[in-house]
């Protein structure tokens, strides 16, 4: 399941997949700036099927706090 | 009016739909061949206009109620239309009140709702609508604002401070949408004969009249043309722009 959100990750930066770890944040690298982070915020919804609340794109800053926050839309990334 | 299929395949999403501009705003699309959600606040308001709308096709139309003021009834709404098309290609956020009051009798509660209803309403779904569009390459979100929010006018500086707001967040939204391909456009009535005029007095009418280099009241129809026109494909590259439909007024 892991691979799968790593995926999605680096197909929404533009990064390699061996690029992405848990720890990878948001506006750490050029690559995750707020544009980029909209452009993953939709893949992830198409992706997963799901409608996330403001705060929540907001507080998904890191690839493990994705997979955390998603549990609460009963997605296991 | 418009061509059968100038918006075949396009998902709609029309707020205040049940009279006057959103009504013939959500009749001009499903004209145009587009799926048309069209919004009101009433439930079961709509029921009947959804199946008049989808037997004179050539699309269709599907009722749905919430209060724009709610938040958390416009993410319902998005998560409706998502989980039933899985795409938004165009939304009209067309709702919205009007109060009439000087500014020395408006109540904090009236500038409130009218600052909710009428521009909160507008960012809100926007945030909602940008993710849905984007999934399929763009959209063309159409926001309702008034000659008054443009001009102000005396007596409506509350409704006129909100549709002043809608053009801040039009022109904003447009800059912040464009290399997602999401066209933002705000339409600008001027004195459109709808349930609003009614109320006037016959003097009043006259003097509204006089005012408009036309010599006439707008229909609901003039103003539902230019939005499938902003909906469409023929308006491709045009976005950030507030578009009069007044007749030459002046207010």
């Amino acid at each position: 399941m892991a691979e799968e959100l790593y995926e999605i990750v680096a197909k929404a930066l533009l990064l390699d997949r061996s690029a992405i770890t848990d720890d990878l944040t948001y506006n750490s690298i050029p690559e995750w700036d707020s544009v980029a982070h909209m452009a993953l915020i939709a893949e992830l919804e198409a992706a997963y099927d799901v409608m996330l609340d403001t705060d929540d794109i907001v507080a998904m800053s890191t690839v493990g706090a994705i997979r955390e926050i998603l549990k609460k839309y009963d997605v296991e990334a | 009016m418009s061509k059968p299929d100038l918006l075949a395949g396009r998902v709609a999403l029309v707020t205040g739909a049940s009279r006057g501009i959103g009504q013939a705003i959500a009749k001009g699309l499903v004209e145009a061949g587009a799926e048309v959600w069209i919004a009101a606040r009433t439930p079961g308001s709509l029921d009947a206009e959804a199946e008049a709308l989808t037997a004179a096709g050539p699309g269709k139309a599907h009722a749905v109620y919430l209060d724009v003021g709610d938040p958390a009834a416009i993410k319902q709404t998005f998560a409706l239309i998502q989980k039933t098309n899985r795409r938004l290609d165009i939304l009209v956020n067309n709702a919205g009140i009007l109060k009439a009051s000087m500014i020395e009798m408006a109540s904090v509660d009236m500038m409130d709702e009218t600052y909710a209803v009428n521009l909160r309403s507008v960012l809100v779904s926007a945030q909602y609508a940008a993710r849905l569009m984007a999934r399929n390459g763009g959209g063309s979100i159409i926001n309702l604002t008034s000659i008054m929010g443009r001009f102000g006018y005396a007596g409506q500086s509350v409704y006129s401070a909100s549709k002043a707001g809608v053009i801040g967040a039009t022109q904003s939204l447009a800059k912040e949408f464009a290399a997602r391909q999401i066209r933002v456009n705000a339409v600008a009535p001027g004195a459109i004969d709808t349930s609003l005029i009614e109320g006037l007095s016959e003097e009043k009418r006259q003097e509204t009249v006089s005012s408009i280099g036309m010599g006439r009241l707008g229909k609901p129809e003039d103003v539902a043309g230019l939005v499938v026109f902003l909906a469409s494909d023929q308006s491709a590259y045009i976005t950030g722009q507030v578009i009069g439909v007044d007749g030459g007024m002046v207010v």
